[in-house]
């Protein structure tokens, strides 16, 4: 028998309520890691965008498209590395619920720009020959079975073909991946130049431009640059970092993070109260006990931190649970949201967090049993029982 | 020094404050205890008995005076010293027993030999022993709550006498028992005093208990009278 021994028998020692205690630890710790990874999942578009990347969209919106003209002028401003466009095809595949995000874009310069999506070199090459062709996030081709060279038809909820139907085959020439496991690679890329000549309106028109700086520290500079060149044009264009346009495009749903943080907080807050006040029961119930390990001879200091380590034994019991079952739920999740989300994952981040929000949990909810124990005097301990 | 004094107690004096009231309880009490005595302390309810065995055992400190212990200051010991000093030299036996309820016989017995530098098969030896010794040899995986309270007893004893001190205070050690019972148990302790040595100090209302012991002081208002009770 050691310390750690008896810790253990006095947290076990009634079975329903350190199921309880531990459950609503365990809850707390579930929504936590779903909610964090939900958010995580949201942000990753912020998260994962590069820091020399800019997005030039029209003034007025992002549905109201660019003149075809813009990629080369942009391409002359100072400071501009590269430059790519798209324009959102508004895709869907056989159903208008599957709906996909499906780009038109310049397959020349997509990977210069977006270079941190991974692509095997004769599949790119392949794409470039075939103007048919499509390349498919890995996530996405994992969500619908599709393999490279099968012959996919897709749909689009805005433009008409010029064949009078409403959708476009298309070869799968590649699957691209990306570095990062956040980033998102649920959605498809196809030539904008097979979009422009089959499609019956629109004109050589683009939805936005992506480029990216020689340097971020001239991001600002290079984006005054380029709204400066259109200004007072008939298409006068807005330019920001593309982690700032994500953000606002985020925004647009409402401020997900207060909102998750509420929801947290009140679930921490409520928890903290519920084991707080039972660790206080469950100590005070005990007064005798402690009066007579004193007796013994144990230091106060001793059981201090014996009644420390059981309250932080309890919410590490809880929580890492509740972290396993939230990191299983996410997984099995994030397969059935693959066609809305980004992945969602349980990142070290979260879990790191996780962990720090356990020892606060065991701290604060122990701290008060803790110091009484440390305060008791054995002649009124045992006076009182 | 003398040799056989195991406790000295000069002036003593103990007060405690109720509300605005100071309540005294000794004033300048002077005692001498032998070791290897075997004494019980008699005295009607609020003579101050358990507030002189919380004072002997070191759980609770004069407001005046020096408590000799072994000829050491044990009044001057800070509260950690005294924990320390509780554990080497100390076995206590309460009324109701105090087992940890959710420790078997052999895990209570043990509880004083984790402030020991014993390791683990030195300590289960001991357990062995203490068990044997009061005849619960066969009930070392039982908790209390399976136990009579004389059994129970018998393990607070052995849980007192496990680390080996040199004193046992006992605290109305068969308050809660049986005739027969509270016998069995004031033999085991007339036992550990002849045959292993130990100073045992019990406090208790029952005369035919305190017969178990060498000596009784009747206890009185914070004064004591002798009675010597066996050679």
């Amino acid at each position: 028998m050691n310390d750690l021994f008896l810790i253990y028998k006095n947290l076990t020692r009634k079975k329903l309520r350190l199921f309880l205690t531990s459950f609503a630890i365990f809850i707390a710790f579930l929504i936590f890691g779903a909610v964090s990874a939900l958010k995580g999942s949201l942000d990753s578009g912020i998260e994962m965008s590069a820091d020399n990347r800019l997005v030039v969209v029209h003034k007025i919106n992002f549905t109201v498209s660019l003149p075809y003209a813009y990629v080369n002028k942009v391409k002359q401003i100072e400071g501009v590395k590269d430059v790519t466009h798209a324009n959102w095809f508004g895709g869907y595949y056989q159903e208008p619920s599957n709906q996909i995000v499906a780009l038109a874009v310049d397959p020349a310069s997509y990977f210069d720009v977006y270079s941190e999506l991974i692509i095997a070199p004769q599949q790119k090459a392949q794409w470039l020959k075939n103007q048919t062709g499509m390349l498919i996030g890995e996530r996405l081709a994992k969500v619908y079975g599709w393999k490279v060279g099968d012959r996919i038809p897709i749909s689009s909820n805005i433009f008409s073909h010029n064949d009078g139907g409403h959708t476009w085959d298309f070869v799968v020439d590649g699957i691209f991946s990306a570095e990062e496991v956040q980033t998102d690679t649920g959605y498809l890329v196809f030539h904008y130049k097979y979009f422009k000549e089959t499609q019956t309106f629109g004109g050589d028109n683009v939805g936005w431009l992506v480029l990216t700086t020689k340097s971020s520290s001239i991001n600002e500079k290079v984006a005054k640059a380029i709204d400066k060149e259109f200004a007072n044009s008939q298409a006068e264009t807005e330019t920001s970092t593309e982690k700032a346009f994500n953000k606002a495009f985020l925004e647009q749903l409402g401020n997900i993070g207060l909102i998750i943080f509420s929801v947290v907080f009140m679930a921490f807050f409520t928890i903290l109260v519920v084991v707080g006040n039972t660790m206080v029961l469950a100590v005070r119930e005990r007064t005798n006990e402690i009066a007579v390990l004193k007796t013994l001879g144990f230091t106060s200091m001793r059981i201090f931190k014996m009644i420390l380590a059981e309250s932080l034994l309890l919410a590490f019991l809880g929580g890492l649970t509740g972290l396993g079952v939230s990191y299983i739920v996410i997984k099995g999740v994030s397969e059935q949201l693959a066609r809305f989300l980004p992945n969602m994952v349980l990142t070290t981040d979260i879990v790191l967090q996780a962990l720090f929000y356990m020892l606060a949990l065991g701290l604060i909810s122990g701290i008060i049993p803790a110091v009484n124990a440390l305060r008791l005097n054995i002649v009124s301990a045992f006076n009182r029982g | 020094m003398t040799q056989d004094k195991l406790f000295e107690l000069n002036n003593v004096c103990k007060q405690f404050v109720k509300g605005k009231e100071a309540i005294s309880i000794f004033e300048n009490l002077n005692i001498t205890i032998k070791k290897g005595d075997f004494l019980a302390i008699m005295g009607p309810s609020g003579s101050g008995k358990t507030t002189l065995l919380n004072l002997l055992g070191g759980v609770d400190q004069p407001t005046s005076g020096e408590i000799k212990f072994d000829d050491d200051r044990i009044d001057q010991l800070s509260e950690g010293q005294l924990a320390k000093w509780r554990s080497n030299n100390v076995g206590f036996i309460f009324q109701f027993y105090n087992l940890m309820p959710m420790l078997n016989a052999a895990r209570n017995v043990e509880l004083p030999l984790l402030l020991t530098q014993l390791n683990r098969s030195q300590r289960q030896q001991s357990i062995n022993t203490a068990l044997e010794l009061v005849g619960l040899a066969d009930r070392a995986k039982h908790m209390p709550g399976e136990l009579s309270g004389g059994q129970q007893q018998r393990v607070a004893i052995a849980r007192a006498f496990v680390s080996d001190p040199k004193l046992l205070l006992c605290d109305e050690p068969t308050g809660d028992l049986d005739r027969q019972t509270a016998d069995e148990i004031l033999e085991m302790l007339q036992l550990l005093n002849r045959k292993f040595g130990k100073t045992v100090i019990m406090v208790t209302h029952d005369p035919a208990a305190a017969k178990f012991a060498n000596k009784t002081l009747h206890l009185d208002k914070g004064q004591f009278v002798e009675k010597e009770l066996m050679a």
